[in-house]
């Protein structure tokens, strides 16, 4: 007979507000099996914890089921005090009354009746737990950081100065991501390039930090501690080892009207090319796509030219393998593509312009070396309107959430035409400023009261060219919606910020759960914020949300610490939640037939075939067994198996179907 | 809210409450539901839930075994295509699930009474939604006794 403890946790109000803690107790009790049954005020306190130790200790209990919260969030504390009570801490069940019971319903009967339900339910499981021990496994003590942008450049750096190897992939020919691109930092008006390029020198040269541009993770597999990536470093065409980086084929190169992704169009680079200046590392990569030489099989113009005799026109993509324990996803996000906002006429008159590409003209590296001259003529634009939230905070057209940076960097914008132009006009429409962030109110205000932008507090309806201007129409909420008309020589969209168009295969290659949004999700809104659900995988930056530099890199020290917190461990800890195959003794041996169904379910191969032979070595039968290495816990393989040969520990066949008989 | 939750009041007391069991994996629908409560979205308290790691762990015997033990309902939920924490469970899942509706179909029971479904990590209202859908519905068809009419045994 067992003797199984219940401890109904009140959990302040939370629970017993809307739950009869002390009716859910009394009923507990009369359930078979059960011995001790408590309600308490807070169970995870001290006191709390005490009360289940004493009684296990007391009663002499042997499965303890804690009526309080999710399991996700205090499953590790009740099992830990569990085990600290003498018994094994996988003889502890919770039953969920907060977020599944009291959260989600009023006060009321049918509340406590569901609530009596649910524990009931965990005691018929907890009846029939086994003692389960962990499964320990080792750890590689090297990191994978995929993206090489001021988020995931800040991980690898912290993670390698703590020692460990890192492997740095960049799906684009340099590291440096999007505040390479930018001109100066807000609040503080430093030069982007000038704080970001010593760090990618620093990355590069690292000795404990492996780089790989121009390459994309291909797969992972494996397991906390235990991962396998698998990296295709896509072919650049240039033996990357003998380059020198000398540039002479990028001026050789006769195909000259490429749009230049890094200027965001703004200018032309060549078909084979280096993104910019400070490119890390500074070797040039072919654009397949527009080089002649693989379009008409003639130039090489590059190779021809070439001293070093690095260009490599045959080279094909390579596959590494790298074996890691820990991956920090930081890759970034990007902005809205524009074209459904024809109101605003985006792509159709070239003088309105996103912020990416404002921030390639005010750079002093981009294509008019910092001089403010609009896309369309050339000229100096006199009056320029910004238009903030152009697709953020906007549910039907855009997204519904707040792209959080633009405020900040289109005040910027605004002061940095100011400074380039002192006669010319600022005009900010925008719909509220969110300055939270330390001296970014400040620097609004300096916008406004020193370098005098205006600012307009509406929605634009509607931008369209009349006489060579930009006609914006809008109106001033503040005045109670007084029509707004600007003749305006450029107009620039602070765009919304956008999970990467690729981000979800991404998530569904590492298994981590994204919003739906497809931005990561972390393991909780709060507490977690740099983990995810999948164990070993953590996040940095604007992947998981939109974020501004400071806080990309402060997620990002963060993630590196989680990452050298579980490097510091001599071994890992596994849930002992694996399938096994039973044992019997001759000469049945395993009521495993051998059909190998659950072979064929099992996603991670770790059903295997073990031969069952007799003295004389003849061959009796052949069997399934489970390599506990590999599993993962998922259970696929209980539910293929005819026989129920093979079960679940912690999900066993007997414990699932009798929580299902108890209802 | 919803506009059907049970009223305490007498009016209420005679409504045929149905009893619905839920098989949800714990990476998606777990911690969706999770994400319901923090986000304190109401919804009808008619839903028992059976915590297991993978859809895929989901043997149909034990939505059978909830029908013959006095379930109205029975809602399986985990992640979506593609988003499987275990890689492919999911997809194991759903090919069985072809299989056992068809099955359930021929047998005789009303399939309108197992609903599968998918609900991710963040679809807190999702889960509220799908909780509130199917105890509307299988209010609607009433409590589900066939499955001992089938059997002429009485239970199980």
């Amino acid at each position: 007979m067992s003797r199984v403890g219940v401890f109904v946790c009140h959990c302040g109000e939370n629970i017993g507000g809307t739950v009869d803690c002390a009716a859910v107790a009394a009923a507990a009790a009369r359930l078979p099996g059960v011995v001790e049954a408590v309600d308490y005020k807070y169970m995870c306190s001290d006191p709390g914890q005490n009360l289940l130790k004493e009684a296990v200790k007391a009663k002499r209990l042997d499965g303890v089921v804690v009526a309080a919260c999710s399991p996700r969030m205090h499953e590790p504390t009740f099992r830990r005090a569990t085990e600290e009570a003498g018994l094994n801490p996988y003889q502890c069940e919770m039953a969920n009354l907060r977020e599944h019971c009291s959260w989600v319903h009023l006060k009321a009967d049918s509340t406590t009746a569901k609530a009596v339900d649910l524990v009931r339910l965990q005691v018929e499981k907890v009846k029939r737990n086994k003692p389960l021990h962990p499964i320990r496994v080792p750890v590689t003590r090297r990191a994978l950081v995929l993206g090489g942008g001021i988020a995931g450049i800040q991980a690898a750096l912290d993670i390698a100065n703590a020692g460990h190897e890192v492997i740095l992939v960049e799906k684009s020919p340099s590291i440096g991501g999007h505040m390479s691109q930018l001109s100066e930092t807000f609040p503080t008006l430093d030069c982007s390039q000038c704080i970001l390029t010593p760090r990618m020198v620093e990355v590069a040269r690292h000795p404990k930090v492996t780089l790989y541009t121009w390459s994309e993770l291909e797969r992972l597999e494996g397991f906390v501690g235990n991962f396998k990536a698998t990296i295709r470093k896509k072919a650049r065409k240039i033996d990357e080892s003998i380059c020198n980086g000398c540039g002479v084929c990028q001026q050789k190169c006769p195909v000259k009207k490429i749009p230049d992704e890094f200027n965001e169009g703004l200018s032309f680079r060549k078909a084979i090319y280096v993104p910019f200046p400070q490119a890390v590392p500074n070797k040039p990569v072919v654009d397949v796509a527009n080089c002649t030489y693989y379009k008409t099989g003639k130039c090489k113009a590059c190779e021809k030219y070439c001293d070093q005799k690095a260009i490599r026109l045959d080279q094909q993509d390579e596959l590494v393998v790298h074996e890691v324990g820990a991956v920090v996803l930081a890759t970034g996000f990007r902005t809205m593509p524009l074209e459904r906002f024809p109101e605003y006429g985006y792509g159709v008159f070239p003088d309105v312009i996103d912020g990416l590409k404002f921030e390639r003209l005010a750079s002093a590296s981009g294509p008019t070396g910092g001089a403010m001259k609009r896309p369309s003529d050339g000229r100096t634009p006199q009056t320029v309107v910004f238009i903030a939230c152009a697709g953020s905070r906007d549910a039907q057209k855009g997204v519904p959430y707040c792209s959080k940076i633009c405020c900040m960097y289109t005040a910027k914008h605004a002061m940095l035409y100011r400074h380039k132009v002192h006669g010319g006009r600022a005009v900010v429409f925008y719909m509220d400023v969110r300055a939270a962030g330390k001296s970014y109110d400040e620097f609004v205000r300096r916008a406004v009261e020193e370098d005098g932008v205006e600012y307009v507090r509406g929605r634009v309806s509607r931008v369209y060219q009349e006489d060579g201007k930009l006609v914006v129409k809008g109106a001033d909420t503040l005045l109670g919606g007084e029509p707004v008309e600007i003749r305006a020589d450029m107009v620039v969209l602070a765009t919304a910020v956008q999970a990467h168009a690729d981000a979800e295969p991404l998530a569904q290659k590492l298994h981590v759960s994204y919003d739906p949004y497809r931005f990561f999700a972390e393991a909780h809104p709060k507490l977690r914020p740099v983990e995810t659900n999948t164990a070993g995988i953590f996040l940095a930056g604007a992947c998981q949300a939109p974020r501004d530099i400071p806080e990309s890199v402060a997620q990002a020290s963060g993630a590196a610490v989680k990452v050298c917190g579980l490097f510091s461990q001599p071994e890992l800890c596994r849930e002992p939640v694996i399938a096994v195959v039973d044992r019997q003794p001759p000469p049945v041996f395993s009521h495993c037939t051998g059909c190998f169904l659950c072979q064929s379910a099992c996603p991670y191969q770790a059903i295997e075939q073990e031969e069952i032979r007799s003295r004389k070595g003849e061959l009796l039968k052949t069997v399934a067994r489970v390599n506990p290495g590999l599993c993962q816990g998922c259970g696929t393989c209980v539910a293929t198996c005819r026989t129920k040969a093979i079960d679940l520990q912690g999900y066993t066949n007997e414990q699932v179907f009798a929580e299902v008989m108890s209802l | 809210m919803s506009a059907t939750a049970p009223a305490a009041g007498p009016a209420a007391a005679s409504r045929f409450e149905p009893r619905i069991v839920a098989f949800v994996c714990n990476w998606c629908t777990y911690a969706g539901a999770d994400l319901t409560g923090t986000s304190r979205i109401r919804y009808q308290p008619n839903v028992r839930v059976i915590r297991l790691p993978c859809t895929g762990r989901i043997d149909f015997m034990l939505v059978m075994t909830a029908l013959a033990n006095g379930a109205d309902g029975v809602i399986v939920s985990g992640c979506h295509p593609n988003d499987c924490h275990y890689t492919s469970g999911n997809f194991h899942a759903r090919r069985r699930w072809m299989v056992f509706r068809d099955l359930l179909d021929f047998a005789g029971v009303d399939v309108r009474r197992v609903v599968f479904s998918w609900v991710s990590a963040a679809e807190g209202a999702k889960w509220a939604e799908l909780v509130d859908k199917v105890t509307d519905e299988v209010r609607a068809l009433g409590p589900y006794r066939e499955i001992h009419d089938l059997s002429g045994t009485g239970v199980g």
